[in-house]
């Protein structure tokens, strides 16, 4: 019976005595965004700068501007651990709070979300990740995945293959493998990378790594052995750190190996150490934190001890492209806002139409601090996507710089064949296609 | 003083053999089936329908069936997952191939066929006991994970490799897809749970069930007095993986609305199998409450801090999740090692003699 009252009084007190910190309450008349995060798991090195640039950008709108149009931002996170289903539990805790626009930050989780987003009517946005097929408005109205989707992404590796190996027609009889993370995620660039296969004739072979990916040494045999010309790799969390150093002691050259932008941040390539010198990847932004915005947060959020995570955090890889998502969502919602001139709070259909109605000109993106960092953007309502364009970065052991100029991708092979996936997951869940000729 | 059953006479053997031979109980259970079949659709939101009522179903489902094979048959399995998704890709090819096959149909028949599977993976139980049969589940799960990832069929070649649940109706109502709505789920998922639990207890009480734990207490005994175990432990496979297989059809069509390889990944089997060992192996009840207690203390301590008021860092939280969660468990483990089922018995028999005990 002691043994009993003293768990129970134990646990009591675990209870109680957890360490507190700051509180963020979401009030009414307020723009509330809800943040899916992972903080915890295997998938928390890169989950955890992901959460605190939007926090950061969040806390710098509401310190330095007094939220949007006077209307401050509420936000909550949400543990996910990259589960799917945790990833739910998190939506419809905290759809009833009215969320303007959901981050889901997990392609698993956005395959989940993607058919409810029109019933409850809320924004999905996969910012660089997500279903590639919900890059089509027509067929998707309620999902966007700008600035850039896998398939895009997966072109554009392909193309800088070809122009280090002197031209697209030298990539033929060249050896090419993609490993992947084994979940929906990964496999997203297989079949962008299976067509440009065999348009360009490379040989091209699949390596799937089992979640969350911390064994990948029979990965690793299997590529000694084919011994390929350019390895590009869809990882995440551990998965990440365990690629890098695995290619490093097979003695690949590092830099043939280049990572998809989930598979190239400061936590990716330290652990690793010299090794990983000269290891790439793919990006959408510049790395760095020596932009006017990084600046702002320096003085304005962590100034204030109002910062999230360590000061040395911002500017990461991973930071800087979450303040550009909590960037874009904000100035959709505050496009609607002027659109629809609302006092307070825009309905989540209004920032829909911000959404497919965004243009980031290099003006605004000088106002917001943000000039050098990503490039202009147009969002239209048959084009989800965006027209971003991509770049390659190399570690040099100490920090990333860009190594590549912009990179359009193969929009004529990406654009039909999304088209086509569009209407088939489309057909899947019982959708029409809506006419953009007739949206305003 | 409520709850004793002085003044109840039997007579006749059917009630002497009722499932619940008390009236006080009887009562009880009609209504929490009342409140569970009316009450709720018509009072819970959205967010406890979905993500709280309908998980905790299918997992009791799941639980459910992992008791016949573990808690009433005594093999130990790990290979719940696979059999989960054998239920759920079967029940996917079955409704994209056959739209017009009824939804409640498509359950039993994904059931059937995880049946199939689970007798197939039930053979070397013949041989192999304990925790070596363990192992040998254990090899059903990753196996079947891996040709699910591998092979594209089973999801009907989407590129993703995630099966979404296609929309459906029954009597004119939408069942599954996105624009089923919450309460219509839960009822369905409600129903299979409540008929199959039914058919559960049956067994169990009959001569199947009595072939069952003859085998778990002493196989060769069991042997000796005529039972035989090839036939008793196949039967007790194929009707766990039924079980299993319809509450993995449940989970992608009434729950998920689409999934991935990694939803059924060995978390769930263990997952599962703490359900069984925390809620009281050999338990009909004993399914409902383990699956109550994995699956809603979790989501009960992730709210509790917002409910008291206390705010803290999601990473904090989370960690403190986990040791509470798995101080609560060895706690349980000591205070009852038969389970819940076991406390709910001790309760009521302390009820029976309330308020005079001896």
């Amino acid at each position: 019976m002691k043994l009993r009252a003293f768990l129970i009084g134990g646990l009591i007190a675990a209870l109680v005595a957890g360490p507190l910190a700051g509180a963020v309450l979401a009030q009414s008349n307020t723009l509330f965004l809800p943040l899916l995060v992972y903080r915890t798991g295997p998938f928390a090195p890169n989950g955890i700068p992901s959460a605190n640039g939007f926090n950061d950008y969040f806390n710098l709108l509401n310190e330095r501007d007094g939220g949007i149009n006077g209307v401050k931002i509420a936000w909550e996170e949400c543990e996910t651990q990259y589960k799917t289903d945790l990833g739910v539990e998190c939506y419809e805790r905290l759809k009833s709070k009215g969320p303007l626009i959901v981050n889901p930050f997990s392609t698993g989780i956005t395959y989940q979300l993607i058919p409810k987003a029109p019933v409850d009517k809320v924004v999905i946005h996969s910012a660089g990740y997500g279903m590639t097929a919900s890059a089509d408005g027509r067929w998707f109205p309620w999902v966007f995945n700008f600035p850039m989707t896998y398939w895009s992404q997966a072109s554009a590796f392909i193309k800088y293959v070809g122009a280090q190996e002197g031209g697209l027609d030298k990539l033929k009889g060249k050896k090419i493998i993609h490993i992947f993370h084994n979940s929906p995620y990964g496999k997203e660039a297989n079949p962008t990378l299976e067509d440009l296969a065999r348009k360009h004739q490379f040989e091209l072979t699949l390596l799937p790594v089992d979640s969350p990916g911390q064994e990948q040494k029979a990965t690793w045999l299997q590529v000694r052995r084919i011994n390929p010309d350019w390895i590009y790799i869809s990882g995440w969390g551990v998965m990440n750190q365990v690629a890098v150093k695995e290619a490093a002691a097979h003695g690949m050259k590092m830099d043939h190996v280049v990572g998809n932008w989930w598979t190239g941040t400061e936590t990716d390539v330290v652990p690793a150490g010299d090794a990983a010198k000269g290891y790439k990847s793919m990006t959408f932004h510049a790395p760095g934190n020596n932009f006017k915005i990084h600046q702002d947060i320096l003085k304005l959020v962590h100034g204030k001890g109002k910062g999230t995570g360590p000061k040395e955090g911002v500017g990461e890889v991973l930071y800087n492209r979450t303040i550009i998502n909590a960037m874009l969502d904000t100035e959709a919602i505050r496009l609607a806002m002027q659109k629809f001139g609302a006092k307070g709070a825009p309905t989540a259909e209004q920032v829909r139409w911000g959404m497919e109605n965004l243009n980031i000109t290099e003006q605004r993106l000088e106002q917001l601090g943000m000039k050098g960092l990503m490039r202009p953007l147009r969002v239209t309502c048959d084009n989800h996507e965006g027209n971003g364009l991509a770049l390659v970065q190399q570690w040099d052991g100490k920090k990333w710089t860009i190594v590549s100029d912009w990179i359009e991708p193969m929009r004529d092979v990406v654009r039909p064949k999304l088209e086509a996936a569009a209407v088939e997951e489309g057909k899947k869940l019982g959708y029409s296609p809506r006419d953009c000729a007739k949206e305003k | 003083m409520i709850y004793r059953e002085a003044g109840q006479f039997k007579t006749t053997y059917a009630a002497d053999q009722a499932i619940f031979p008390i009236a006080q109980d009887r009562v009880f259970i009609a209504l929490v089936a009342l409140a569970a079949f009316v009450a709720v659709p018509l009072v819970a939101n959205d967010y406890w329908l979905q993500a709280i009522l309908i998980p905790f179903l299918i997992y009791s489902l799941a639980a459910l069936g992992l008791n016949l094979l573990t808690g009433y048959a005594g093999q130990l399995s790990l290979g719940t997952g696979g059999f989960m998704a054998v239920g759920a890709y079967s029940a996917f090819k079955l409704t994209t191939a056959f739209p017009w096959l009824n939804m409640i149909l498509v359950f039993v028949l994904a059931g059937v066929v995880a049946a199939a599977v689970g007798l197939l993976f039930g053979i070397p139980s013949l041989r192999i006991k304990g925790f070596y049969l363990a192992v040998a589940t254990l090899a059903a799960q990753f196996f079947l994970i891996w040709l699910f990832n591998k092979v594209g069929w089973f999801v009907n070649y989407a590129s993703s490799g995630t099966a979404t649940a296609p929309p459906r109706t029954m009597l004119g109502v939408m069942v599954t897809g996105p624009q089923a709505t919450a309460p219509v789920r839960y009822l369905m998922a409600l129903g299979m749970v409540v008929l199959f639990a039914l058919v559960a207890k049956n067994l169990v009480r009959g001569r199947v069930g009595r072939s069952w734990m003859a085998i778990r207490d002493r196989d060769i005994a069991a042997e000796i007095i005529g039972i035989r175990p090839l036939q008793t432990k196949l039967l007790a496979f194929a009707i766990s993986s039924f079980y299993c297989g319809v509450a993995g059809a449940e989970l992608l069509f009434l729950y998920l609305g689409s999934v991935e390889t990694l939803a059924f990944d060995i978390n769930l089997s263990f997952l599962v199998l703490f359900m069984v060992i925390i809620g009281g192996l050999g338990s009909v009840l004993g399914s409902f409450l383990g699956a109550a207690f994995i699956m809603l203390v979790p989501i009960f301590l992730t709210n509790a801090p917002r409910w008291l008021g206390l705010a803290m860092a999601t990473d904090t939280q989370k960690h403190l999740e986990l040791m509470i969660f798995g101080g609560l468990i060895v706690f349980f483990l000591i205070v009852e090692p038969r389970g819940l089922a076991r406390l709910w018995q001790i309760t009521k028999e302390k009820l029976r003699l309330w308020p005079f005990p001896h």
